[in-house]
């Protein structure tokens, strides 16, 4: 059997060399002792626990290429649009730089749903966990800010009507609307001043926030410890040694884990940027490689395909304020969810039938939705619409319902290992 | 001068607490106020300001039935001359609007009637959608296929879908809530100014006709 490494912070101090200086006024190896080496994980975890990794390193590398991009953008209504061609035609590797920027926007949310659903499927959200599930969504919001605003940025046609959309969207507030659209635009329209204050927002102010997100995101799963695949807290099972029986150290088994979901990641990202980095009009729509218009609308407007579900919701109400208030209720739900499951277990493995039902429903309804939100919104489509809005919000709201009503089966004692 | 040894009965405890209440008031206050600068930062500068002057618009060269998109505060502007069969069906439509009178929508007090209009030839709307400010696309024939067979003629938004008659009132089913919004606008002979006020100009010519002439940017300035 591997040998746990032994934790070095105990020796530190009679040591000699650098090391010792170092851990004398900084306490490098007592971190690693206490976050990574000493940290227990769950032995069970699946392909599902790579996403949060995953997440991690499409932020790192969002700052790294959006750092390069910023070398050679500028913003500004008449200078934004060629810029970015700029970058596409003459600056060395440009497009490389930008397309592994854009296609990691797109990636960002692929991982970021994909973690969002393991933590559906087995009961992530759930007490003891519903501050490190609220954070999430906290990070989830700030992504969707960050997405927003940089999709803006080329001021291609579609920047701007979307800008147009999305802006207009606060203006069906009563009473402050109006003033609070004027506000955030900074012109009476979407305009130069608007473009340069989302600019700063999404290089520096929401980056910022994020990366803090992510750290507090961090130190409350390092409190609580991870979920697993059966929903069992290994914590109330140690062995003599004081450790969960059932949990292995993060370092070096996770981390080697880790490193292998990211180079598999590596290959499907590379395989898209360098081969099909539009993704057929999905990742970079084809209106946007037109320079921004005031008075041409595109024929038909959609925002990029992580924000269509939502747009899908926005749409298949016949009123202004209703609709935008679905829209906003669609993403505030979710934050509730850790006290509208009412089950006995956490995991989807041991619950019953009604919320593998419901669950099943649910993916079927943000896929059909998210497709929704990028057809013309008129004829069946706006009636599918409406159909899988009321199946979206009947998951959340009638969940203390079936949770509760549905026979569970027994959870073990120990979590499903095979190895 | 034994002063180093603080029984802690001696301390007054509700004088503390009241002084920590009453800094972090202070302090809360002062964050307001240095918050001021940086929040009206955010509104629309000097020179956004100065670029919002009225719009003035030929209309002797527009033919009845024709458009022109003009633009006033960088938002599209929408003119339509209106045959007199246009104005005339507008009273047809009223069972299939939202709001008919316009008593929900936006507009000056001058142009809240049947044609929403100063006069019921010229039509000036704001271009944007009241839904969420996409710009509806001129489908001015009845029945035009784009739109459907019983379609009176008017606009038609490709976003959502949303359709206005051709005072740019809203038809039942659209998702926009509101008629398109009227800016404020007057005549002066054959030149149509948006951004000035039928009232605001009939003082004006009143008092100092020459003023009218401050709309040339070189008199902004």
């Amino acid at each position: 059997m591997a040998a746990v490494p032994e934790s070095s912070a105990g020796a530190a101090p009679e040591a000699r060399g650098f090391r010792a200086w170092l851990n004398k006024r900084m306490p490098v190896d007592a971190f690693v002792a206490e976050q990574l080496t000493g940290y227990y994980a769950p032995k069970n975890f699946n392909i599902w626990y790579f996403f949060g990794s995953l997440a991690l390193l499409v932020f790192v590398m969002q700052i790294l290429t959006g750092i390069f991009l910023t070398m050679h953008y500028k913003p500004g209504e008449m200078i934004a649009f060629d810029s970015v061609e700029y970058i596409m035609r003459e600056v060395e590797w440009g497009w490389l730089i930008r397309y592994l920027h854009s296609t990691g926007a797109s990636f960002f949310f692929i991982v970021v749903y994909l973690h969002m659903f393991r933590a559906l499927m087995y009961g992530s959200y759930r007490a003891p966990r519903e501050l490190l599930w609220l954070l999430g969504m906290a990070l989830y919001l700030a992504l969707m800010a960050e997405a927003f605003m940089g999709y803006v940025l080329p001021w291609g046609n579609m920047s701007y009507w979307g800008a147009q959309v999305i802006v207009n969207l606060f203006g069906t507030i009563p009473v402050i609307g109006p003033g609070l659209v004027e506000w955030i635009r900074g012109d009476y329209g979407i305009a130069d001043a608007t473009l340069n204050r989302f600019f700063a927002l999404h290089v520096i102010a929401v980056p910022f926030a994020i990366a803090l997100l992510v750290v507090l995101h961090l130190v409350a799963l390092r409190q609580t410890g991870s979920n697993n695949p059966d929903g069992i807290e290994i914590k109330k099972n140690l062995g003599a040694d004081g450790k969960p029986v059932d949990g292995i150290p993060f370092h070096p088994y996770y981390t080697v884990k880790d490193i292998l979901g990211v180079g598999v990641f590596l290959m499907i990202f590379c395989a898209v940027v360098f081969f099909v980095p539009t993704f057929g009009g999905l990742f970079l729509e084809k209106p946007n490689f037109e320079p921004a218009n005031p008075l041409s609308t595109p024929e038909h407007i959609a925002p990029v395909w992580y924000f269509t579900a939502f747009y899908a919701m926005l749409r298949a109400v016949p009123d202004q304020q209703m609709g935008a208030l679905i829209m906003l209720l669609s993403i505030v739900v979710l934050f509730f969810l850790p006290w509208l499951d009412r089950s006995p277990v956490k995991s989807i493995r041991y619950k019953g039938m009604l919320s593998k039902i419901a669950l099943t429903l649910f993916v079927i309804t943000f896929i059909a939705l998210s497709y929704l939100g990028l057809q013309p919104a008129d004829g069946v489509y706006v009636l599918l619409a409406r159909i899988f809005t009321v199946l979206y919000f009947a998951f959340f709201l009638l969940m203390p319902w079936y949770t509760r009503a549905e026979k569970t089966k027994p959870v073990p004692q120990r979590v499903t290992y095979h190895a | 001068m034994s002063d180093d040894v603080i029984n802690p009965q001696d301390v007054d405890l509700s004088r503390r607490k009241f002084l920590i209440a009453a800094t972090t008031a202070t302090g809360a206050v002062g964050a307001v106020f240095a918050a001021v600068p940086f929040v009206a930062s955010w509104k629309p500068s000097e020179r956004a300001r100065a670029m919002g002057a009225p719009t003035e618009i030929d209309l002797s060269k527009l033919e009845p039935g024709q458009m022109v998109v003009s633009s006033w505060r960088r938002q599209p502007i929408y003119v339509v001359h209106r045959t007199p069969e246009m104005v005339a069906a507008l009273t047809k439509n009223d069972s299939q609007l939202k709001d008919p009178q316009s008593k929900d929508s936006d507009q000056p007090e001058y142009a809240k009637n049947e044609a929403r209009s100063v006069k019921p030839e010229f039509l000036v709307i704001y271009a944007a959608c009241t839904h969420l400010g996409c710009l509806p696309k001129q489908h001015f024939n009845p029945g035009d296929p784009v739109v459907g067979a019983d379609w009176p003629g008017g606009f038609f938004c490709p976003c959502h879908g949303s359709k206005f008659d051709l005072a740019g009132r809203v038809f039942s089913g659209s998702p926009a809530s509101t008629n398109l919004r009227v800016p404020p606008h007057s005549f002066q002979q054959q030149l149509l100014v948006i951004g000035v006020d039928e009232s605001a100009a009939a003082v004006a010519a009143r008092v100092e006709p020459a003023s009218l002439s401050s709309n040339d940017p070189r008199g902004v300035a």
